[in-house]
């Protein structure tokens, strides 16, 4: 019986602006940061609320992942806003969204409400989007 | 939401006061004076500041000083220069809010994350599922050698 997911990844373009964009803009925190040798580096956040799940933030290289076709058109792919990763969720939509606009975060789409609550579509600093959401109470 | 305008006013002033929590959490802060400052009563101010983000700005205020001493207990700082430079005032009250709410003293705490910190650079695969580490190729700790 499958009883929790505890590990993601995002594709990221850059690991460092990346780390700058969910620690210092998100407010997410840093689980696993590990050199791995020159240029290879493992690194997790945590959403500040859920401890127990690792957001791997994955360079997208060519090496053993992908070969140097694969990763150029990752990137493009990424760097297009061809993929959203997930919905997040916080306490309270419009104060989160002012705060994080704030911060320099790009919103493609501003707080509406919806059937089940509110939501709003951001993206990361590479292109990934995300849905940010308020549940109904 | 876009309908309710004039609250969005409200909205502001409650996340500036939020983010001065965040800028000035090593200094002593005044709630009254944010209060103020946001432009409301304070049983309002903390009223609305408990709503949007479930804790009182006080509870908040203890809530980020605590993060930020996590993060620094897994740096070199003691544990005196930690309690100071997160806007404690006293080591003992420091010390026992902390255990309150992480479950061990900052000390104990600073201890286990050294241990975790010197594990993941001398042995890092300890810390990465196989499964990702095989994909990328790491089978040997290869930033221990």
């Amino acid at each position: 019986m499958i009883t929790k997911l505890n590990h993601v990844s995002i594709f990221v373009l850059d690991q460092t602006s990346a780390y700058d964009f969910y620690v210092n803009k998100l407010g997410f925190k840093v689980h696993t940061d590990a050199e791995m040798g020159p240029g290879k580096r493992w690194l997790t956040l945590t959403p500040p609320e859920q401890p127990g799940l690792e957001i791997s933030l994955m360079s997208i290289s060519a090496g053993m992942m992908f070969n140097e076709e694969s990763a150029a058109a990752m990137r493009d792919l990424v760097t297009k806003g061809t993929f959203g990763f997930g919905v997040f969720e916080c306490n309270d939509l419009r104060a989160t969204y002012e705060e994080l606009k704030g911060k320099g975060v790009e919103f493609t789409k501003p707080p509406t409400e919806e059937f089940y609550g509110f939501e709003a579509l951001f993206k990361d600093d590479s292109g990934n989007w995300f849905s940010l959401g308020q549940k109904k109470t | 939401m876009t309908q309710e305008y004039p609250k969005q006013y409200l909205y502001r002033q409650v996340v500036r006061a939020k983010l001065y929590i965040d800028e000035h959490f090593a200094e002593t802060v005044h709630l009254d004076n944010a209060a103020k400052a946001a432009g409301f009563s304070k049983f309002h101010f903390v009223r609305l500041f408990r709503d949007i983000y479930g804790k009182t700005p006080h509870q908040y205020l203890t809530s980020v000083r605590i993060g930020r001493a996590i993060q620094l207990l897994q740096t070199d700082l003691t544990v005196k220069q930690v309690c100071f430079a997160v806007g404690f005032d006293s080591i003992t009250s420091f010390t026992a809010l902390f255990k309150r709410r992480i479950g061990l003293t900052p000390a104990a705490y600073q201890q286990i994350s050294l241990e975790r910190r010197n594990e993941i650079k001398t042995v890092p695969l300890r810390h990465i599922p196989n499964c990702f580490a095989e994909k990328k190729g790491w089978t040997k700790n290869s930033n221990s050698r």
